[in-house]
């Protein structure tokens, strides 16, 4: 390391109130390299890197960019060094078109927009040479998580940066589009940009990392060249412990069957056809898994199976009752719960305290309620209850929610559904931003429930989570499922095939394996 | 009916309609600036008044309409600061704050003109209308759309800039977004506050200038409370035409028929409806609009609530 590295970052304090966020942090990244960044929910990642493009002003540091100090809180001198940041909650204006997002806030205020056009020509371009598919007339809210990430980040590269900042930006990616991610990042370095990805996903960390840095309790903990370090020793270092990295997982023999759909058809937001007359059944004591490349219907499944979206024909019985066409309120009301994709959008109400979000769908019943009226004591109670049996790291229960960092977040919902004690469990994307601690703890949930006989269905675009636990895979194609397979990592080839709506590949596939086997 | 419908009545109607019309798309499309940009601004009432009121008494002493339009811009962007000030600035509650304008509008002017003019009872000049050679002698049409005043014709330029100010420009574009996503804002190094300061003094303008209509181009006279609710209404009109320009335009358009229509029929004596009853049409067409429009889709997200930086 020279004596004056690329970035440093030295000794920044950031509180909010009572909360440490930032306890002394230091940080050196070197030029042209790519540095992983990784630290469990809440250790201060996310608040340290906003600190470095200028949204939130430290209480205490300095940081040194290029061999002169950087003046702090203001997002206007990031930009000026050519800092870039794909926030881990998306920082696109939803009622405005990809193309008005990339203008926004770029040449002066009086300027009047004529080059759209080009604006459009130049996005078209380089999402062509980057390989991120985005389309410059999309308005964002059509979009689903994935594609406004891939929009976020074509977006940093559309405007040039020199020090690109990317907060967990393949949380919400496929693995191919997370793949192909990671080889853009190298060729970015190789262009002479550098990196810092934040990460929960150790394999990626250690593909695509030339040095990484743990984070714990808002302190840098822990750099070394990622060569020289192993998967293992990173987790112990952000838990302070081993992590289980595979679940032992009891034998459960699938029962009655509680959830039935049939022939399940229904459009999108834009009225196209999104699921193609979909059957399948979810018994007692089983995870069903659903995987495929995000867009293939899975959200519009899962948005119809809770009665979030019109079904165009077919049937979904809940212990054999037609829930199809009932509202979603009537819904709520039925043993089901529901985990969303997209916590902000559907999941959460941001401002409101974290009491208020526990109860979101049972405000009205009991023991939250009687005669009308809130009972504040139970409902402090029950939050305090799935705050400590869940880890997550916040204040207090009046905490307002959006307090919390995106993976404790994400931990109270999923809390707060399994807590409904339903009887079919929808979970889209179950782990999406929890660190390997709390996904170990939040899976062995899953299991209980499962041993406790829920009836439960996974949609995951990550493999590893359907692998980790279901006891069968389903594979959406274009909405239509091509196949089930069972969740054997030796099947992984077959299950890429059909994520790619190659059917007859992937039989071929199987019966040669299932010669050799004989 | 058929001796009260006659082309004459139609064409009177009509012409009626754009000029009672005129205060409303000045402020309907004012407050469209500012809740665009997240700010909603309930206190454009009394704003109204101001801008009444400085518009009058600037053409009273000075007998200059330009100065006295001036004054009214003036007066309401004044009001625009004191509103920013507070709810930008200090992050009160907008609806508080919308609430103490419209009585510091009412009680201010209500003092002023008791103390400067209620004893003069003199008026002013209002706008001449601008007669267009040919076109303002032509039949029917003439009188509809060609013998109106400098401020009706405005409001079709207002439209026009609203609409190429709101999408064709840098400043439009930040401004729908400081109402939808501030913080996206924020990132990409501009100040929400000072395009919510922006917002609300465009919509305070144009509501300033919107009162100045009732004083200089309406009636001759100020009177207390003169707005009489247009700047309510003009809420309404906000949330029917769905937060567009040119949806506020033709809103108020609508609105301005109520009025038209409430003032036609009560010279109609071969109609017996109490006129009291005709005098209520545009607000409780109001009140029927808000129950009927429950769209929330367009509702900028991020209407009423205060912008903090981490
Ligand atoms: N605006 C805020 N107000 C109060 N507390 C905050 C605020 N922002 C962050 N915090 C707190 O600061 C701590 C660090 O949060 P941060 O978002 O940096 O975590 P993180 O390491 O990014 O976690 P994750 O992996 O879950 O994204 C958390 O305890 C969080 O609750
Ligand atoms: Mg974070």
């Amino acid at each position: 390391m020279g004596a004056t590295p690329f970035l440093r970052m030295e000794n920044i304090h950031k509180r909010f109130g009572p909360v440490i966020a930032s306890a002394g942090v230091n940080l050196e990244v070197e030029e042209k390299e790519i540095h992983a960044l990784l630290g469990e929910n809440g250790a201060g990642k996310s608040v340290l890197m906003n600190i470095l493009c200028g949204v939130l002003s430290p209480t205490e540091g300095q940081i040194v960019f290029k061999g002169s100090p950087l003046r702090l809180g203001s997002p206007r001198e990031a930009i000026r060094h050519r800092i870039g940041m794909v926030h881990q909650h998306f920082m696109v204006v939803p009622n405005l078109t990809v193309a008005e997002n990339y203008v926004l806030g770029h040449g002066s205020p009086l300027r009047v927009i004529r080059d759209m056009k080009q604006v459009s020509t130049r996005i078209r371009e380089l999402s062509h040479r980057y390989g991120l598919d985005v389309r410059p007339d999309a308005r964002i809210h059509d979009l689903s998580v994935g594609e406004q990430q891939r929009v976020e980040i074509l977006k940093v590269l559309y405007h040039g940066v020199d020090l690109l900042i990317l907060d967990e930006p393949t949380a919400v990616l496929t693995p191919q589009e997370a793949d192909r991610l990671l080889a853009l990042l190298r060729d970015l370095v190789a262009d002479g940009k550098t990196v810092i990805f934040i990460s929960h996903k150790l394999d990626e960390v250690m593909r695509v990392s030339d040095r990484v840095s743990v984070m714990r309790d808002g302190k840098v903990v822990f750099t070394t060249r990622t060569a020289e370090t192993n998967p293992r020793e990173l987790a112990r270092m952000m838990v302070g412990r081993d992590v289980l990295m595979d679940l032992p997982r009891a034998q459960t023999s699938p029962g009655r069957v509680v959830l039935a759909v049939e022939n399940l058809s229904c459009n999108n937001e834009l009225g196209l056809p999104a699921v193609r007359g979909v059957s399948f059944e979810v018994r007692q004591g089983e995870i069903v898994g659903v995987a495929g490349v995000s867009g293939n219907g899975q959200s519009e499944l899962a948005l119809a199976l809770v009665g979030l979206l019109p079904a165009a024909s077919g049937s979904i019985r809940l212990n054999g009752e037609e829930i199809c066409g009932l509202t979603s309120s009537e819904i709520n009301h039925r043993p089901l719960s529901h985990i969303p994709e997209d916590r902000h959008k559907m999941g959460i109400v941001l401002p409101l305290p974290l009491t208020e979000n526990v109860i979101l769908q049972r405000y009205d019943q009991a023991p939250f309620s009687s005669r009308g009226m809130l009972r504040f004591g139970e409902i402090t109670e029950h939050t305090r209850d799935l705050i400590r049996r869940f880890k997550v790291k916040a204040s207090h229960p009046g905490e307002a929610i959006q307090n919390l960092s995106g993976g404790n977040q994400q931990k109270l919902v999923v809390a707060r559904e399994l807590a409904r004690n339903p009887d079919f469990l929808l979970i889209n994307q179950l782990t999406r931003g929890i660190d390997i601690g709390a996904t170990e703890l939040v899976m062995q949930e899953v299991l209980k429930q499962k041993e406790k006989g829920k009836a439960i269905l996974l949609i995951s675009t990550e493999l590893e989570e359907l692998f980790a636990i279901c006891d069968r895979i389903l594979v959406m194609f274009e909405g239509q499922f091509l196949g089930e397979v069972p969740p054997d990592r030796a099947r992984l080839e077959e299950i890429g095939l059909l994520m790619a709506g190659n059917r007859e590949e992937a039989q071929r596939l199987h019966n040669r394996a299932g010669a050799i086997e004989a | 009916m058929d001796d009260i419908v006659t082309l004459g009545f139609i064409a009177t109607t009509l012409g009626a309609t754009w000029r009672l019309a005129a205060p409303l798309v000045y402020a309907s499309i004012g407050e469209v600036f500012s809740e665009r940009a997240g700010v909603l601004n309930i206190g454009i009432e009394g704003v109204m008044l101001v801008g009444a009121f400085a518009g009058f008494a600037t053409v009273f002493w000075t007998g200059s309409l330009a100065l006295g339009l001036l004054m009214a811009v003036a007066g309401g962007a004044l009001m625009g600061l004191l509103f920013g000030l507070f709810t930008i600035t200090i992050k009160a509650d907008q609806i508080v704050v919308g609430a103490a304008m419209n009585l510091l509008g009412l009680g201010l002017t209500a003092f002023l003109y008791r103390t400067y003019f209620v004893s003069t009872g003199r008026g002013v000049e209002i706008a001449p209308s601008l007669n267009l050679p040919g076109l303002s002698d032509l039949p029917f049409v003439g009188e509809a759309f060609f013998r109106h005043n400098i401020l009706v014709y405005g409001t079709l330029l207002v439209v026009i800039a609203a609409v190429f100010i709101l999408h064709r420009t840098s400043f439009g574009l930040t401004l729908r977004a400081v109402g939808e996503h501030p913080k996206a804002v924020d990132i990409a190094g501009r100040s929400v506050a000072l395009y919510r300061y922006g917002a609300v003094l465009i919509g305070c303008s144009l509501a300033g200038l919107g009162g100045a209509y009732l004083t200089l181009g309406h009636s001759n006279q100020f009177v207390e409370g003169i707005a009489s609710g247009r700047g309510f209404i003009a809420l309404a009109v906000v949330v029917f035409a769905r937060w567009s320009p040119i949806g506020a335009f033709f809103v108020s358009l609508l609105f301005g028929l109520f009025y038209a229509l409430q003032l036609q029929l009560q010279a109609q004596p071969a109609l017996h409806i109490p006129y009291q009853a005709l005098q209520a049409l545009p607000y409780v067409m109001t009140i029927a609009a808000l129950i009927l429009v429950r769209n929330r889709v367009d509702t900028p997200s991020m209407l009423g609530v205060p912008y903090r930086k981490g």
